[in-house]
């Protein structure tokens, strides 16, 4: 079980009441889709897909991103209990979606991309680590009902 | 997924826009993968790994010339990073999947300083350019 200290639990609340969930969402999961384009396969009902412009562009991608960070942001709230705030979309993912859990491992590094390139000088190394356990945490949360 | 013509393209103008800061980058872009992924600290027991440390400094300069190396190689990369793989793999002994926790760092590190130019298209290219790097120092391994 992953295990945050105060200073790590503050910079990572801190941060996130800057974030805005909608506009990072959409960013994180659009990038996603872009990089590792493979994992478009789970979104094959999502329209053009065809570029990275119209990834970027797309309402459903932007729509799906602002769910996906929404639930990120129940993770930030609970960052001693992942496994259980994470336990129903765990069952979801495997049983239902079929998610390699490894994609999550992915999304969460767009997502410290993606802060960085929002918050800058305020991303410091330090703040990148606290998030990085954040993302792995939620990951490894998202894995735990895979069988 | 191999270097496309777009890709390599703008690779090459990132790199020129970089001109001779790169080095910075890859020193923030070690102490955040110091910071972040603490098991990397392993492969420099005999380095000052505090903030503003010299030895990494003078670390990210070489990683940095490696890179600027491999962006005017990059139709073979294999061949331009082959003794930087021998060394690696048989000396240094390094796991190649802390090479993607650097690369990782280093796209964070460019995002952070360069916003306006890391654009979804760059950042793929960027990333697959870095894959391309990591896979030709680990083609050296066994």
């Amino acid at each position: 079980m992953v295990h945050f200290s105060a200073e790590e639990k503050a910079a990572i609340t801190s941060l996130w009441g800057k974030v805005n969930v909608e506009d990072a969402g959409g960013e994180a999961l659009g990038r996603l889709l872009v990089v590792y384009p493979w994992t478009q396969r789970f979104f094959d009902n999502f329209g053009n897909l065809s570029s990275a412009s119209a990834i970027m562009g797309n309402p459903k991608v932007k729509a799906h991103g602002k769910k996906v960070l929404t639930s990120f942001g129940d993770a930030v709230k609970n960052m001693d209990n992942l496994k259980g705030t994470f336990a129903k979309l765990s069952e979801l993912h495997c049983d239902k979606l079929h998610v390699d859990p490894e994609n999550f491992r992915l999304l969460g590094n767009v997502l410290v991309c993606v802060l960085a390139h929002h918050f800058g000088k305020e991303f410091t190394p330090q703040v990148q680590a606290a998030y990085q356990k954040v993302v792995a945490g939620v990951a490894n949360a998202l894995a735990h009902k895979y069988h | 997924m191999a270097l496309s013509g777009a890709d390599r393209a703008a690779v090459r103008a990132l790199w020129r826009k970089l001109g001779g800061n790169v080095g910075i980058y890859a020193t923030e872009a070690l102490e955040r993968t110091f910071c972040s992924f603490p098991a990397t600290k392993t492969y420099f027991p005999h380095f000052d790994l505090s903030p503003g440390s010299a030895q990494v400094k003078a670390h990210g300069q070489k990683v940095a010339d490696a890179l600027t190396t491999a962006v005017a190689h990059l139709d073979d990369l294999p061949g331009a990073l082959s003794a930087l793989g021998a060394l690696h793999a048989h000396r240094l002994r390094v796991d190649p999947a802390h090479f993607q926790l650097l690369s990782h760092c280093l796209l964070v590190t460019l995002a952070r300083h360069y916003p306006g130019d890391l654009a979804p298209a760059m950042h793929a290219s960027l990333h697959k350019f870095l894959s391309h790097v990591t896979s030709a120092l680990a083609s050296r391994y066994g």
